[in-house]
Order: C-alpha cells, then sequence, then structure tokens
C-alpha cells in the first residue's frame, strides 16, 4: 500500500505513516491527536469533520488522507494566534452559539471559509452555505447571529 | 455517617479547608431508591463544596453536562450564595470515585433539586467563613461581611484562603439554612456565558470520543444482521491472524480490538458468523400491532363521569393519532474507553446521562463490586435522553478485560440508529364531548405505548378519563426528551384545534374558555399577545396555530406560522413563552428553548425511523432527515419570569408546543388536518 509520509497542517509539517487510502479525519485524530476535528455520521452529511484544504471546506472524513498531501490543512487547532482568537471563535462565545458543542468546530470552519469568500454574507446566505452542518442541539439562529457578528467586525 | 471516613477521604484529596456536606433529603436521593451496599462512601450525601487553604472553592456533584449547560448553573448558584466571582468556582462533575452517588441526569431535574442543594451548600459555607472570621478575630459575627471573594470585620480583612489555612473542618448543612431569594440574585438569574466556553470553541475539550490511553486500542463489535438474532456458527481465524487483533465471543456477542480504527474494521470484517433471525412486524402493522397487544391501562388524572359529560353535549368527537418512533440522533455518538488495572479494577469513560447505574451495570456483568468499579464522564456532545444505557461501556470493557489493554468503542453513526434505543411510537385515541357554547363536558384519552408523560390537562373538565396502555414494541424504546409529552400535547391540542374549529370559536379562546389555571393563562396569553394573535388575517397559503400544555413543573404556549406550497409546510414565524419558575440564566433558558423548537421541528415534520422485520431501513443520516440551517424559522421566547416561585428544569418541556401549533397552522392554511407525527408520513 503506498503510504503518506508529510502532511503540512496548521503550518507546520508533519510526519506521518498512513496508508492513502485512510480518512484524514481519522489521521488528523488517532495519529496526530488533533481531536478538535470530530466525527458525526462517516459520510459526509453533518459537517463536524470539516477542515480546510488550501483555504476550501473539506468533510474529512470521506477525503482520503492522500488528497490532502501537498496541501495546507487547516483543522479548529490552527485558527487561534499567539493565544488570541479568530474573530468567529470570539463571536461565538459572545453569542453563546453551541450548547453541547459537539457540532462547534466544524460550524466554526465552514463559517470561516464562508467569510473569506463573502466577508459579509447574509442571514439567508449563512444559512445556505452552512446547510451541511448539523447542529443536533438546535443552536442555528445563534450560529446565524455569531457568523454576522464576526463579518461585521472584520475591516472591510 | 462516619464523619472520620469522610473527614480523611476529602482532606487527603483537597487538603485543609472546610467541607460542606448536603444530607440527601431531596426527591432525588428518595427516588434514586438503592444505594449500593459496598460504596464505603457515605450514602447520604447528594453533593458537597469545598473551600480550600488556597482559596479555590470545589463544588461536585453526580451530575453530568450534556449541553444543557448545569455546569454553568451550577456555578451560577454557589457563586451567588458566596459572594465569589464565577471564575473561582470549579465544579466536579460526573465522576463515580469523586462525587456523591447520583441517579441520573434526566428528568428535567437537576434545576428544581439539585441546585437548591449546592446552593444550600455554599449558604452554609459562607456562614462557616464567618463563624471562623469571627473567633480568630474575636468580633461579633453580625459585623462579619462576605463579599467579592473576601471577608472583612471592622479593620480586619482576609481571602478565603488565609482564613481556611489550618482549618479542617466538616460540616453537614443544616437544610433550613437561608438562601438569597431570587429577588436579590446578583450573578443567578443572569445571563453569563458558558464557564468554559473557550475550550469549545478552540477544539480543547476532551469528549470522551477525544480520549487516548497509553498503549489503547480500538474495538469493533459484529452486529447481527436483524435484532434479536441468534449466533449459530462463528469462525475467528483470519481475524486472529492479524497483528494485534483481539476476538471476544461471548453468547451473541462478537468483537474485535486492534491497535487503530482501520484494522479493527478489517478484522470485524474477516469474521464468519451466521445468524439465525426470527420473523418481526414491521412499519405498515405497527398501529394495530400496539392496540393489539396492549395491557390494561393505568389511570391518570380521571374523574366524574365520561357517560354524563357526554350525555351534556352537543357534539361529540373521536379521533386517532399516531406518532413515528424517532432518533435522538446525539451529534457525539455513543462512546466507551475501558481500562482494567492490574488489581482488576475497572475504569470506564464514557458519555453517559447515568454514571452511577453504568457502574452498576458494569459490576453486575463483571461479578465484581461496585467500589472497584470508576465511570468518568466528560461533558458529553449532548444525549436528549438517549444516554441512559451501558451496552458500549460493557462492550469496551469486554474488549479490555480480552486484551489486557485499554480499549475504545465508539459507535458509528449506522450503530446508534441501530443498536441504540427509540422514542417510543404511539396510538392516541381521544373521544370528546363539547357544548354549543363551548365548554368541553368530557374527555376521553388514551394513549397506546407511547408513554404517559403530559397526558395530565389543565383545562377544567370535570368529566374525564385518562389512561396510558402499555404495550408491546418492535423496536427498542427509551427515554428522550420530553418523552410522550410530545406526543400527548400533540394529540390533545390538535383534537382541541378541531373541537374549536367545529364551534367555530378562535382556538385561543376556546381555550380561554376551559381553563382556570392561572400560570397556564399567564402563559397562554404572553405568547398570543407576542405574536399578535387574532390582530390580523394570514395570508393566502399561510396559517397561524396555536397550543398549549404544562410538563415537568413548566408552562409553555406556542404559536406558529407556517406557509404550505405544493404541500410542502415551511415554518414562518415560531413565538414560545415559557415559564418555569424563577429564571437562573434567562440567555441558556432561551438557548434551551430554541434548541428545542428546532429539535422540535424534526419530529413534526419529517423525522422518521423506518423498519421491517428486525432491520432499520434507514439508519444514515442522509436518508434521516434532521433539522438543519434552512429549516429553522424566525423564534421569539417569552420568558415569563417568576421569581416568587421555585425553579423547575427547563430542557424538555418547551419541545412539546411546536407540532400541534405547527399541525394547526397547516390545517388553517390548507383545510387538511394533520393526524400523525411527523406530518410528511
Ligand atoms: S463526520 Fe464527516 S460529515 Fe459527518
Ligand atoms: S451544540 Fe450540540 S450539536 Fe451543536
Amino acid at each position: 500500500m503506498p503510504s503518506i509520509t508529510e502532511l503540512d497542517v496548521n503550518g507546520i509539517t508533519q510526519r506521518v505513516n498512513a496508508s492513502s487510502e485512510r480518512s484524514l479525519l481519522s489521521v488528523l485524530r488517532d495519529d496526530l491527536d488533533l481531536t478538535g476535528t470530530k466525527y458525526g455520521c462517516g459520510e459526509g452529511q453533518c459537517g463536524a469533520c470539516t477542515v480546510l484544504l488550501d483555504g476550501e471546506p473539506v468533510r474529512s472524513c470521506i477525503t482520503p488522507v492522500s488528497k490532502a498531501a501537498g496541501k495546507r490543512i487547516t483543522t479548529i487547532e490552527g485558527l487561534e494566534q499567539e493565544g488570541s482568537l479568530d474573530p468567529l471563535q470570539e463571536a461565538f462565545l459572545e453569542v453563546g452559539a453551541f450548547q453541547c458543542g459537539y457540532c462547534t468546530p466544524g460550524m466554526i470552519m465552514s463559517g470561516t471559509s464562508l467569510l473569506r469568500r463573502n466577508p459579509k454574507p447574509t442571514a439567508a446566505e449563512i444559512a445556505h452555505a452552512m446547510q451541511g452542518n448539523i447542529c443536533r442541539c438546535g443552536t442555528y439562529p445563534r450560529i446565524v447571529a455569531a457568523v454576522r457578528m464576526a463579518a461585521q467586525r472584520r475591516p472591510s | 455517617m462516619n464523619a472520620d471516613l469522610t473527614r480523611r477521604d476529602f482532606f487527603s484529596a483537597l487538603g485543609c479547608g472546610v467541607v460542606i456536606l448536603c444530607a440527601a433529603e431531596s426527591a432525588d436521593a428518595q427516588e434514586s431508591g438503592r444505594r449500593s451496599r459496598n460504596d464505603a462512601r457515605p450514602q447520604s450525601i447528594s453533593a458537597w463544596l469545598h473551600i480550600g487553604d488556597d482559596g479555590t472553592v470545589t463544588a461536585c456533584t453526580g451530575k453530568a453536562e450534556v449541553g444543557q449547560n448545569i455546569r454553568t448553573s451550577l456555578a451560577q448558584a454557589v457563586a451567588e450564595e458566596l459572594r465569589v466571582p464565577l471564575a473561582s468556582i470549579k465544579l466536579l462533575m460526573a465522576d463515580t470515585d469523586l462525587t456523591p452517588y447520583d441517579m441520573g441526569t434526566f428528568g428535567s431535574r437537576t434545576t428544581p433539586t439539585m441546585a437548591p442543594e449546592i446552593r444550600k451548600a455554599a449558604a452554609a459555607a459562607r456562614e462557616a467563613l464567618v463563624d471562623i472570621a469571627a473567633s480568630k478575630w474575636t468580633v461579633d459575627r453580625k459585623t462579619v461581611r462576605v463579599a467579592d471573594g473576601k471577608v472583612s470585620a471592622a479593620g480586619h480583612f482576609a481571602g478565603f484562603g488565609e482564613l481556611m489555612r489550618g482549618q479542617q473542618l466538616v460540616q453537614i448543612i443544616d437544610p433550613q439554612v437561608a438562601l438569597t431569594p431570587a429577588a436579590d440574585w446578583k450573578i443567578a438569574g443572569q445571563s453569563v456565558p458558558k464557564v468554559d466556553g473557550r475550550d469549545f470553541v478552540t477544539g480543547k475539550h476532551q469528549y470522551t470520543h477525544d480520549l487516548k490511553r497509553p498503549r489503547m486500542l480500538y474495538g469493533k463489535v459484529l452486529r447481527p444482521p436483524a435484532f434479536e438474532a441468534k449466533l449459530v456458527s462463528f469462525d475467528d481465524a483470519a481475524a486472529k491472524q492479524m497483528p494485534g487483533v483481539t476476538t471476544v465471543r461471548q453468547g451473541d456477542f462478537v468483537a474485535v480490538a486492534a491497535p487503530d480504527s482501520e484494522s479493527a474494521q478489517r478484522a470485524v470484517e474477516a469474521l464468519k458468523a451466521e445468524w439465525k433471525t426470527e420473523t418481526q412486524p414491521s412499519e405498515g402493522e405497527l398501529f394495530a400491532y400496539f392496540k393489539a397487544n396492549a395491557r390494561p391501562g393505568e389511570d391518570r388524572q380521571s374523574g366524574g363521569s365520561i357517560d354524563q359529560g357526554m350525555a351534556q353535549a352537543h357534539q361529540k368527537l373521536s379521533q386517532s393519532y399516531t406518532v413515528a418512533y424517532i432518533a435522538h440522533v446525539p451529534l457525539e455518538t455513543r462512546v466507551a474507553v475501558a481500562e482494567w488495572s492490574r488489581e482488576n479494577k475497572l475504569t470506564v469513560w464514557t458519555g453517559t446521562q447515568r454514571p452511577f447505574g453504568v457502574r452498576a451495570d458494569l459490576a453486575t456483568e463483571f461479578g465484581i463490586h461496585e467500589e472497584n468499579v470508576r465511570v468518568i464522564v466528560s461533558d458529553t456532545g449532548s444525549a436528549y435522553g438517549g444516554k441512559h444505557t451501558s451496552e458500549y461501556a460493557i462492550e469496551a470493557a469486554r474488549l479490555a478485560k480480552a486484551a489486557g489493554q485499554p480499549v475504545k468503542v465508539s459507535w458509528t453513526r449506522q450503530e446508534e440508529f441501530t443498536w441504540a434505543y427509540l422514542r417510543p411510537a404511539g396510538v392516541i385515541e381521544i373521544a370528546s364531548g363539547v357544548r354549543q357554547d363551548g365548554v368541553i363536558t368530557a374527555w376521553d384519552f388514551h394513549n397506546y405505548n407511547s408513554g404517559p408523560s403530559g397526558m395530565q390537562i389543565t383545562y377544567d373538565i370535570p368529566n374525564r378519563r385518562i389512561v396510558f396502555h402499555p404495550s408491546k414494541s418492535p423496536l427498542r424504546q427509551g427515554s428522550y426528551r420530553g418523552l410522550a409529552a410530545t406526543a400527548n400535547h400533540f394529540a390533545r391540542e390538535t383534537h382541541i384545534d378541531e373541537l374549536a374549529h367545529a364551534l367555530n370559536i378562535d382556538p385561543l379562546e376556546f381555550r380561554l374558555k376551559n381553563l382556570k389555571d392561572e400560570r397556564q393563562r399567564a402563559v397562554l396569553v404572553a405568547a398570543a399577545n407576542r405574536f399578535g394573535w387574532g390582530k390580523q388575517k394570514a395570508a393566502a397559503g399561510h396559517g397561524y396555530g396555536i397550543s398549549m400544555g404544562f410538563e415537568k413543573g413548566g408552562y409553555v404556549a406556542t404559536c406558529a406560522e407556517v406557509s404550505v406550497e405544493g404541500g410542502r409546510p415551511k415554518i414562518v414565524r415560531v413565538v414560545e413563552a415559557f415559564e418555569c419558575g424563577a429564571v437562573v440564566n434567562p440567555d441558556h433558558l432561551s438557548n434551551q428553548i430554541e434548541g428545542a423548537i428546532v429539535m422540535a421541528i424534526g419530529g413534526a415534520l419529517f423525522e422518521q425511523v423506518h423498519f421491517e422485520n428486525g432491520k432499520i431501513l434507514n439508519p444514515m443520516l442522509s436518508r434521516y432527515r434532521v433539522p438543519r440551517f434552512g429549516d429553522v424559522p424566525v423564534i421569539e421566547t417569552v420568558l415569563v419570569d417568576r421569581k416568587d416561585l421555585p425553579s423547575a428544569g427547563a430542557g424538555e418541556t418547551p419541545i412539546v408546543g411546536l407540532a400541534p401549533a405547527v399541525g394547526n397552522a397547516m390545517f388553517q392554511a390548507t383545510g387538511i388536518r394533520q393526524r400523525s407525527l411527523p406530518f410528511s408520513s
């Protein structure tokens, strides 16, 4: 089996030894102990496992690790810069946009990529872009509010 | 209680300081009924609180945090009574070695029972600090003040830690200790953010899924092709050849453990097993099956005479309503990590609402004393009533025992849909009689299988019979957020709407006419006013609906606006008023209500577990639709804060009002009556 030996995660080159068909999710979680990225379904339906590959959101549970090799992988652990939170993380805290918090990393990653593509999304655009992320606790209205708050605070 | 033992236990673990114990006089402890015989710790303690000689305040409870934010609300209660900032309080929760026995985190019991206990402990600790200060400074205790985490009296000033130095005081609280009245709350009653929120937005919080133990293996269970299947032949030779793989067979339980999850998957696929299955009831015959297998009913809240009530009626109505099985779908699937020590002591980390129940089940399963089992629950990726049982803990522990290494078993989404348990399906039949002036004269209500909770009425109907008929369920069923209250409210509030329409009376007016209960009236009017009920006509293709109810100490009323296009409903706006006594944290309460409304959308419109002959047909998120962003209406919550009443829990009751309000609105929009949940069925 061909294997993947190097991954660029959150700006750091990580040594791994993973057969190429393994899911990016399991390599991040089990091999690199980056457990902020969550398993929710394994079928690309819930968004809990969302990470960015060269800035684009992907479902890491159905992404073979070979697809991530050579790309910049960003996980939830990579958003905080020198101890200060990303504006979207701040907004989630401020709005209280979670209950159990299990969907939160995936929501923040999806929201981050949305804000990069569309810095001032409307509520409808947010709902549309994040339709693939499930919050079973039902905090959707607050998540929309948090994304909007982060958008407003961004220097335009 | 053996105070010496307690003293030694606490101070060896925590150092000097003061420990305040809550004697378990609460309903919670009484309901639990049973205490394990071989638990060394005093059994009469429901919670305790410790102030260390470094000033740290630790409050301890067996309750688990599953997203309902009790870690925050309980800390607020402590901060309030101890007059300290919220940040200086540590809450130790749901660890069977460290926290007092607790029956479980369910039934919306934490706020009405645990919060007052913890609050009393904090109040007693404050009084103990005052005593210590008074004797140390030889001043009158009346002159001692506790504020902002400091104790002071004329010319004296000390932090908690300073006062505690060298003290070892264990005190059982006087249940009559004076509490700060809700009207004077400064920290409790406020919206404060989740206490450890930062860990959730950075991905640092470790759920059970995220735990890793040294030498840990990954476990996988071979699932039978149908429920009740029996293993007839089994061959694990190929699996055993694989490096590092352990296999276990115990009766019909077959599982493997391997060094990583992919090898575990390959090993389980390499097992050869033959199963014998039995024919089982399928979806199409479900409701007839419930009625055919019904056992004698349990009467609830019956009174008067149905015959007399019907004789007084000008109009009569008989209808039947159904609800489907639905799944909890907690985003963190069921998971457990088990580890055996050399001394044969078992530790299990797992997401559960019943840590002590799981401990008892593990002790029974392995024939060991409960004191040799420790269950630790890290704050869990939600539960909604779905995490009461022990099977995944047992699976991990069996594998760990066989492998001699720690093992993690995390269920896949498919296992979660198939091998967990469901909210019961059911049939509800209602016969009623009503006078032409709108007074309901008879109410005959029968629930088959779905459950008795929320069957009671707040309507003033003297002639009533309200009966729950248990039955046999083809699928495994159990607890759920709101449980049967959702089904019973749906049936009742739909039926009430049908009566109002039959009489041509406005549904709000009809309800008020039959309602004396002041608290119920207050929430109903609050919701209607905010919604603007009766102020304007719904647009073409739109309809308005209303519902109300009472369950677990909380009163709820819901108004909905729905549009129906091409037969497909879209919920446009929901207003829900809720009253559960004194509000502890308004923002978290609104969050719970909003969340319950969103969850209720699924059960109302589309969630349904399909099954046939012992198999679940849609065990995946691509075939079991849960509410998503696009399904969410404008939601407005109205909190009716009754500072004069004790606080009730709020995790469940807000879920019951949506389905009938939406169904009633769909009727107004289309003239088609919805009598089955989900409406898409
Ligand atoms: S775990 Fe990847 S989408 Fe659900
Ligand atoms: S906060 Fe629990 S799933 Fe979103």
